[in-house]
């Protein structure tokens, strides 16, 4: 393992048997998050405030409950904020490594790439090319097996939601061929 | 004995055949929900749910606690055989019952796990019987300051009971809160935290939410961490099944000690996962033997087990009689009442005697039927972990996308889910709890319209929360909650001057 005090990946690829080098240390997500949390609570308290966060006749305005709400995110994101600076210790301790980041990121592109393609396509073709592609690139599985389960799959969702449970689902330019 | 009675009339409603067909079905899909890497039971449910939303609310509620039921089964598979937590309470189950399975023993650990919890569900449901008409008819009685007290209570118990950092559940806990207000305000009907947008108008629902923080935020965690899943072969014959059943009365005290354990901190929000590790801890404890805790001892799997599912189950009770739910799946079914149009409260076994009791029985029947079938299948749950992980992830991604559209039918949704799923994979590395956020976004527009109509009552005076002796204790007793650390710390260090 290296030493906790280096910081960069520089000593850790240079280390024979240590983790890959760290993308992003866990002291600068918290930093990150805690000031993104801030500036959302900044937010919404100034939209909260503008809609009114006082008394009127009628008691409390839209605008009281969610801005005092404001406030304590505000107050404990920036507590979050303080404590992540002092705390050194936690300085060296990695978030993710570049070989984890890469799986996540296996996993998280094609998602997006499923929400996208879900809005033109439909979720059916959407979560057919998803399953297929996901099991034939990432889990290098057979391309006869994949299309077989992402087609099997997809028409079992069709069935059970559309058709049995009554619960629709986007649709797309190949469900209007079959007119459905 | 009015209980009983209506129990009866319960079971009466409950024995059909297109009821008892949904118990099996929910039960099945329940497994098959708790088996699986990154599902569970809070996700899988709220994945499940729009399955429920054209069928009558009983036998909604039905399926649904089935599925709640086939899901605490199921997290058991998953940590006896392969020593992998489906849920955060079963990972005391993890301690002896992997290593019994190492030892060739997983028949017995897997009977142990899902008799105890069958005696741990049990133990709840018959508290909840007996206790919930009780506290509902009480609870009839409370006015707005009241209910707002209750909430109090729930919030400030989070962070004052909680073992993360303070300020981490402050923050999860306001940030659910302040999501619950975007959109239109209930009293003035005002827009707010909108910012034009149209498709924030409807709000945030927190099963969307669910659905992202839960099961694709898993699915990543899963994913960068590459779970190797290797695990025992099991099958269950029916003379394990009985050498199990006839040690057990031997653990009587284990089995009833983890019962109360479970049952008084299901009954406390956010027990469960506290209650599994306490009803091992005290198993520990008082054992003779502690040496072979967590070497593969059978009582190591009995007492984290009922435990877990005597405080899984009992969560359900402050869900129904006050409308405040005690777990992360409870607040699903909340959500799923609210859904069918069945306000959560007290006026519940007024108003809706049918669907109460037939809820109760269900609990009683799905947890019976429930032990027969896990029992059965357990080999053929095992496989589905053999799929490989690549054809199962996209599957869970699919679910996940197909349960939040379905609940608005907007595609919004399904962005917001995914928006959800980063947040919550940050979240779950940060040590930030996400059950706070879950419940606050529940809760959120409740807590405040009872907050504001209290305010109105009383012209905007504070006092109004100490004003009987009812809500006055209520709200101490948040106070005391939130700054328990506090006072805990004071108390220690009194203690230590003394000393």
């Amino acid at each position: 393992m290296a030493d906790p005090d280096s910081s960069g990946g520089r000593e850790d690829t240079a280390a024979p048997a240590g983790d890959p080098p760290a993308v992003a240390g866990k002291r600068s997500v918290e930093i990150a998050v805690s000031a993104l949390l801030l500036a959302f609570a900044a937010l919404m308290g100034w939209d909260n405030w503008r809609h009114g966060a006082g008394w009127a006749s009628d008691g409390p305005q839209a605008g009281y409950f969610p801005f005092y709400l404001s406030v304590i995110l505000g107050g404990a994101s920036l507590y979050g904020l303080v404590t992540a600076f002092l705390d050194r210790a936690a300085a060296g301790e990695p978030f993710v490594n570049r070989e984890q980041l890469g799986r996540v990121m296996q996993v998280l592109v094609p998602t997006f790439l499923f929400c996208l393609f879900t809005q033109w396509l439909g979720l059916y073709v959407a979560s057919f090319l998803l399953i297929a592609g996901f099991m034939r690139a990432v889990g290098k599985i057979a391309w006869w097996k994949s299309l077989l389960t992402a087609f099997v799959f997809s028409v079992t969702m069709f069935v059970t939601f559309d058709i049995a449970f009554d619960v629709i689902m986007p649709k797309g330019p190949l469900e209007a061929l079959f007119g459905l | 004995m009015e209980a009983l009675g209506l129990l009866l009339h319960g079971f009466h409603v409950l024995l059909t055949v297109k009821t008892l067909s949904l118990m099996m079905v929910g039960l099945v899909l329940g497994i098959f929900v708790g088996v699986l890497p990154g599902l569970g039971g809070p996700n899988g449910v709220a994945i499940l749910l729009p399955l429920t939303f054209t069928m009558d609310p009983t036998s909604a509620i039905v399926m649904l606690s089935c599925i709640y039921w086939g899901a605490l089964f199921g997290g058991a598979i998953t940590s006896i055989l392969f020593n992998i937590p489906g849920e955060a309470w079963s990972v005391a189950t993890t301690f002896d019952g992997y290593p019994m399975a190492q030892q060739g023993k997983a028949a017995e650990a897997l009977t142990a796990a899902f008799t105890s919890s069958f005696i741990g569900s049990f133990v709840a449901v018959v508290l909840i019987t007996f206790l919930a008409p009780g506290i509902a008819s009480f609870a009839l009685r409370f006015g707005p300051p009241e209910f707002f007290a209750v909430y109090f209570l729930t919030f400030c118990s989070f962070v004052g009971l909680g073992r993360e950092d303070k300020h981490k559940t402050l923050i999860s806990m306001s940030l659910g809160l302040l999501l619950a207000g975007v959109g239109m305000d209930t009293v003035s009907g005002q827009l707010r935290m909108t910012f034009g947008s149209s498709d924030l108008l409807r709000g945030i629902n927190f099963l969307v939410a669910v659905i992202g923080l839960f099961g694709i935020s898993e699915i990543l965690l899963t994913m960068e961490e590459r779970l190797a899943l290797r695990g025992h072969a099991a099958k269950i014959s029916l003379r394990v099944v009985l050498k199990v059943w006839k040690e057990m009365p031997q653990y009587w005290a284990t089995l009833l000690r983890s019962s109360l354990i479970g049952c008084w901190l299901g009954i406390t929000p956010g027990g469960a996962i506290a209650a599994s590790f306490m009803g091992y801890n005290v198993a520990k404890r008082l054992s003779k033997d502690k040496e072979s805790f967590g070497k593969g001892r059978i009582e190591g799997v009995f007492a984290p087990e009922t435990a877990a599912h005597a405080s899984g189950t009992s969560a359900l009770l402050p869900m129904l009689a006050l409308g405040i739910p005690g777990s992360g799946t409870a607040a699903i079914l909340l959500g799923g009442l609210m859904v069918w149009g069945l306000n959560p409260g007290p006026l519940l076994f007024v108003e809706h005697k049918d669907f109460v009791w037939g809820l109760i029985a269900s609990m009683y029947l799905g947890n019976v039927v429930g032990l027969v079938i896990v029992l059965s299948t357990v080999p053929l749950f095992a496989a589905v972990l053999r799929v490989p992980f690549a054809a199962i992830a996209p599957m869970i991604v699919v679910s996940c996308a197909v349960g939040a559209y379905a609940i608005q039918n907007a595609m919004f949704d399904i962005w917001l889910m995914l928006g959800f799923g980063v947040a919550g994979y940050v979240f779950k590395k940060l040590a930030i709890p996400l059950a706070p956020f879950t419940l606050a976004l529940v809760l959120g527009n409740r807590a405040e319209d009872s907050f504001r109509l209290s305010m109105i009552g009383s012209a905007g005076d504070m006092r109004v929360f100490w004003s009987n002796s009812l809500v006055g204790s209520i709200s101490t007793l948040a106070l005391v909650l939130l700054f328990w650390p506090l006072i805990g710390a004071a108390f220690a260090r009194l203690r230590g001057a003394r000393g």
